[in-house]
């Protein structure tokens, strides 16, 4: 009997010490967050150990901002035009690796763990280099290799517009080597015969892949993309670092948004409710992610 | 459809020879087509690493260059040399490296305890907390960042290395457990059910079965856990004061604050990068693996 009681216990002791970490250093942050969105909290809260509750306001003032607006539709675009791209692009590259030699595969996939590994950090320093207005090798490349004008000490980011642009680009080559690893994992267990088959029916390449391919990789493809999602909505370094700490409003994102809220303008509760936001939206996207994991068996 | 297979339909009449001789061509043509455009994605992925190693060899003058150098023609060390001679390089790897072992050795303990609960046990609530471990995962960092430092700041855990040490174990923790109770799964229960058995203790079995046999998965995860913390910048540009920094934010104290000495930003990039690749190189396919194992099942 007791040794019983005692062989129940032993996998909550187990798993004890883990989710005490996770429910104090993630659990309770995030009940203060939605605490904190209902509070005035400024610098003055935080040294008086005082707060203010003031319901809906943070909300209120938020919601009724033309701003807000205006980010959070910046935002949305800037996952929706990344996403697709990475997706697009990894699935071609996946598919691609399937017919190179194996040295040419060896390549590229060396060239994807590097990039990989690469720190955002020194992945944006790198790009700030190579888009670098006086001495750029993207300018340089542009205007007397391609021929494509006159770029020199062309200023990237003076125009968001373009400034997003190398900012995807720098999203998208960032993303790309986990997307074709685990793509190019899942597509190369597809029997060659399948596709032969399909092959001698008529299919084409595309026809292949719509109804040969994807069918067998869709959970996979399910799964990346709502990470992809849920990365690509919370994007910070690549702007903030990109543009030295110090973007202008145009280039605010949903994340860089409640940053400058807190920390650069002290208003906590305000930058808590708008990450609330943050918040409500990947849950969506988790839950796309999650019912998928369910559906496949990987959590039983 | 039928023209398509009307080539096909009329190869049957001439000789198997020629079928495939033709299309061993036709295979070999569109081999060379796929080559070179493996080739270009090759290019244009490590184009960025190459310029950024490229550049931390090249003299002042050939980086300042409006033409330019695709090769460094005369290495120097001299930007290496810049890099590490700048105010606080050394006590900022020092912090990350003091932040990088004690994250990993933390989430390694904690992480395998709950994976073999996850992983051997029947208990109540095991699929509520698998959902719920992938669930955190999902939350993003910069919403955590307000309530963290607003807690910090209160306990006078700001600008203390603990306190990021326990924010990244924590933040690690989660996927590690997934990835080590993957590994726990491949290790046959058999093994050590055989093992108790033969009059071996359950912790007998578990320290003389699972753990050895779970070695590899012990690799792959903590060089997953060094990687994160390695390579984390918000969390510790928050929560450290400047010159209590971690390395990421080092450098990116160095590009914000005096933007254009790419030399030594390429150098202290590469520095910093260096290490992670090698690690990485060890482990890629097994961090893949462990994100998504199993996903290609259904």
């Amino acid at each position: 009997m007791g040794r019983t009681a005692r062989a129940h216990a032993v996998p909550y002791l187990l798993v004890l010490p883990a989710v005490l970490v996770i429910a104090l250093v993630l659990g309770y942050p995030m009940y203060r967050l939605i605490g904190l969105s209902f509070q005035h909290y400024a610098l003055a809260e935080i040294i008086s150990h005082k707060t203010t509750w003031i319901g809906l306001s943070n909300y209120r003032t938020i919601f009724t901002d033309a701003q807000f607006w205006t980010i959070l539709q910046r935002t949305v675009e800037f996952t929706a035009f990344n996403v697709g791209a990475t997706m697009v692009i990894g699935t071609a590259i996946a598919m691609l690796l399937r017919n190179v030699s194996g040295w040419v595969k060896v390549l590229v996939n060396t060239a994807m763990v590097f990039v990989w590994a690469t720190p955002v950090v020194v992945a944006v320093t790198v790009w700030q280099w190579l888009v670098d207005q006086q001495s750029g090798v993207l300018n340089y490349l542009l205007t007397h290799v391609l021929h494509v004008g006159n770029f020199e000490r062309h200023d990237w980011f003076e125009n968001p517009l373009s400034g997003f642009g190398i900012i995807s680009a720098l999203v998208v080559w960032g993303a790309l080597p986990f997307v074709v690893i685990t793509l190019y994992a899942g597509i190369s267990q597809i029997p060659h015969e399948l596709e032969e088959a399909a092959r001698v029916d008529g299919a084409t390449n595309w026809g292949v892949f719509r109804n040969v391919v994807y069918p067998i990789v869709k959970p996979l493809f399910l799964i990346v993309t709502s990470l992809s999602v849920i990365w690509d909505f919370g994007v910070f370094n690549q702007v903030y670092i990109m543009l030295n700490a110090r973007p202008t409003a145009d280039y605010y994102l949903m994340s860089i948004y409640s940053y400058q809220e807190s920390f650069g303008v002290g208003q906590y509760g305000r930058g808590a409710a708008i990450a609330m936001v943050t918040v409500v939206i990947l849950i969506v996207a988790a839950f796309f992610y999650i019912r998928q994991l369910l559906r496949i068996g990987e959590i039983k | 459809m039928s023209t398509s297979t009307q080539p096909i339909a009329a190869s049957r009449e001439t000789s198997t020879a020629a079928v495939s001789v033709r299309r061993q061509s036709r295979r070999r043509f569109k081999r060379i087509g796929a080559d070179v455009a493996g080739l270009l994605v090759f290019v244009v992925m490590i184009f960025p690493v190459y310029w950024m190693i490229a550049t931390a060899f090249k003299s002042g003058d050939a980086i300042a260059s409006l033409t330019p150098t695709w090769f460094p023609t005369h290495p120097t060390l001299a930007n290496f040399r810049d890099a590490v001679s700048r105010p606080f390089f050394w006590s900022s790897v020092r912090n990350s490296v003091i932040v990088v072992v004690a994250t990993v050795s933390f989430s390694l303990v904690v992480a395998f305890l709950a994976a073999v609960a996850i992983a051997r046990f029947k208990f109540y609530g095991r699929k509520a907390m698998m959902v719920a471990i992938v669930l955190v995962q999902m939350i993003p960092l910069v919403a955590l960042i307000i309530p963290m430092y607003v807690l910090l700041a209160r306990v006078h855990l700001t600008d203390n290395l603990l306190g990021l040490i326990l924010t990244y174990f924590a933040f690690v923790l989660p996927y590690t457990v997934w990835m080590l109770r993957g590994f726990v799964l491949g290790v046959p229960a058999e093994l050590e059910e055989a093992a108790m058995v033969d009059g071996c203790s359950r912790l007998g079995a578990f320290f003389r079965i699972l753990v050895p046999l779970v070695a590899p998965g012990f690799v792959a995860t903590s060089i997953y856990a060094a990687i994160q913390a390695w390579n984390e910048y918000i969390l510790a540009y928050v929560l450290l004061k400047q010159h209590n920094e971690t390395i990421t934010v080092w450098l990116a104290s160095l590009t914000t604050l005096r933007g254009t000495a790419w030399g030594t930003l390429m150098a202290g990039s590469t520095l910093i990068a260096l290490p992670i690749v090698g690690f990485f190189l060890l482990v890629q396919h097994r961090v893949a693996a462990g994100l998504t194992a199993g996903a290609v099942k259904g």
